[in-house]
């Protein structure tokens, strides 16, 4: 729960950031296991483009944060460099990018919570840089993912991360305007899940779908990953994962006592639970039966979830957002596929901005304090109203200059092929198009 | 259309922010946060109508 006070920071002992440490070393499994999910939902003639891409993109995106975007986040308040810019405007001051140094350069003489802070974004920004991969799975070029990733992490991201870890104006909602804590984010479900699943959703406008996926007469063709054990194993992964970034995030960004963490995991994996709970039961209704992609799906996007809630509900209120964030998963997939033409092969619009933004909604509600829920929509508004057509302008301005989508023969011919010049699965028969239908 | 929709949410944004600069009473400035809100969506909506591609355009 938020409490009513601020909390007390706990002394800075060894053991305490030892901990927090710790948890950053295991939060890489999380972005491990979506990898995986990216690359089992994509096509088997993909797939050794899918998984080099999600470790190019992964290096991309920590160098760019390391050259220029550690400098736009900024340091955590109180520490050096973490005073941020601000502009004066009716009569408020809007803290609005962060002063932090460039290229890294005083990494190593800040004090250990900066370090760790620093680290907890770098992890962020490359988790942000891979969600929009899956969705651009079988079509998007890897020179135009890296330029993407190196914008979204060096630019995007670190901006959002300072608006509301960094003492941003999103985080000053409460001192500077009464609104409960001001914007509450402990575990990146707006600076790392929303922003990644909005920055898929521009991407997938540009790209466009799969060759194939809409014809002219009938419903979509049905595009099935090809690998479900890759997926659902990836979710695996992920719980581990997520269990480490949302306690090493309360630690962080709330100042939790160590007597809160597990509360936290508990309320990871319950949050995850009740949303594959909710997803297999919403499939089996609408389908007769389970479907694997979909409840995968709805467990990361309970996750997602998760990571705006975990460190401020109790157990009960985890489940119900869990749930939630279940139900609105897979008929949000069918919506976007079947109704407005959206072809996302990872279903990353849903499991992570749509799960995101309920997740940080639902801060609003389980929150005491008043003007807590008016804090989170203003966030959400921010994210809406500013993330999604600034990432369209600015990649819509690089496919001007390195055209994101491959050409119809490379399509036809597999990105393995086209990219790599040779498949992952060599002694298997790749499906053709015409096999779908 | 696609462009439009996109210019309609920042516009929303910044009816978001004016209410907390504009209005102290939480009625008023919660009032016109969820307008700021309605009008990402209702620009969100029109910017997902343009994109949606016409049947038969992604046919091999």
């Amino acid at each position: 729960m938020i409490p009513s006070t601020p909390i007390p920071i706990p002394p800075a002992s060894d053991t305490y950031y030892s901990l927090a440490f710790l948890l950053l070393l295991l939060a890489p499994l999380a972005i491990a296991g979506l990898a995986l999910v990216n690359n089992g939902l994509g096509r088997s003639r993909s797939a050794a483009q899918a998984i080099l891409g999600n470790l190019v993109i992964i290096s991309v995106a920590v160098i760019a944060f390391a050259l220029f975007g550690a400098a736009i986040a900024g340091n955590p308040v109180g520490t050096p460099g973490g005073a941020g810019h601000a502009f004066h405007a009716a009569g408020q001051s809007w803290n609005w990018i962060g002063s932090g140094s460039f290229l890294f350069s005083n990494f190593g003489s800040i004090p250990i919570s900066a370090e760790l802070a620093l680290m907890f974004e770098m992890l962020g920004v490359a988790f942000a840089a891979i969600i929009p991969w899956g969705s651009g799975a079988d079509r998007w070029r890897l020179a135009a993912g890296c330029v993407a990733s190196a914008v979204i992490a060096g630019v995007v991201c670190p901006l959002i991360m300072h608006w509301v870890w960094g003492g941003g104006w999103l985080a000053g909602l409460g001192q500077n305007f009464s609104l409960g804590a001001g914007f509450i984010d402990p575990g990146g479900a707006a600076t790392v899940q929303v922003v990644g699943g909005l920055s898929a959703l521009a991407l997938i406008w540009l790209l466009g779908p799969r060759a194939g996926k809409y014809p002219r007469v009938g419903i979509s063709t049905a595009m099935p990953g090809h690998n479900a054990v890759y997926v659902l194993f990836g979710c695996l992964f992920c719980m581990v994962g997520w269990v480490a970034w949302n306690a090493a995030g309360a630690i962080l960004w709330m100042n939790a006592p160590l007597a809160a963490l597990p509360v936290v995991a508990v309320n990871t994996v319950l949050s995850a639970a009740s949303a594959l709970g909710a997803t297999l039961a919403v499939t089996r209704y609408r389908f007769g039966k389970p479907d694997a992609s979909l409840c995968a799906n709805g467990w990361l996007a309970g996750l997602v979830t998760s990571s705006a809630c975990a460190a401020v509900a109790t157990p009960l209120q985890s489940i119900f957002a869990g749930a939630v964030a279940g139900i609105i998963t897979p008929l949000l997939v069918e919506l976007l596929e079947l109704a407005l033409s959206i072809d996302d092969p990872s279903g990353a619009i849903a499991a992570h901005a749509s799960a995101g933004l309920w997740g940080l909604l639902a801060v609003g509600f389980f929150a005491p304090k008043s003007g807590q829920l008016l804090a989170q929509l203003v966030g959400i508004a921010t994210l809406l109203g500013i993330v999604l057509p600034a990432v369209y302008l600015i990649f819509k301005l690089i496919n001007r200059v390195i055209p994101f989508r491959v050409d119809p023969d490379g399509e036809r011919m597999g990105m393995d092929l086209h990219e790599l010049g040779g498949g992952a699965y060599p002694e298997f028969v790749i499906h053709r198009d015409e096999s779908y239908r | 259309m696609k462009y439009a929709g996109l210019l309609v949410m920042p516009a929303g944004f910044f009816l978001t922010v004016a209410a907390l600069v504009l209005f102290p009473a939480p009625a008023p400035r919660a009032a016109f946060v969820l307008c700021g809100l309605a009008v990402e969506i209702l620009g969100l909506v029109v910017a997902v109508r343009g994109h949606m591609p016409a049947r038969g355009d992604s046919r091999p």
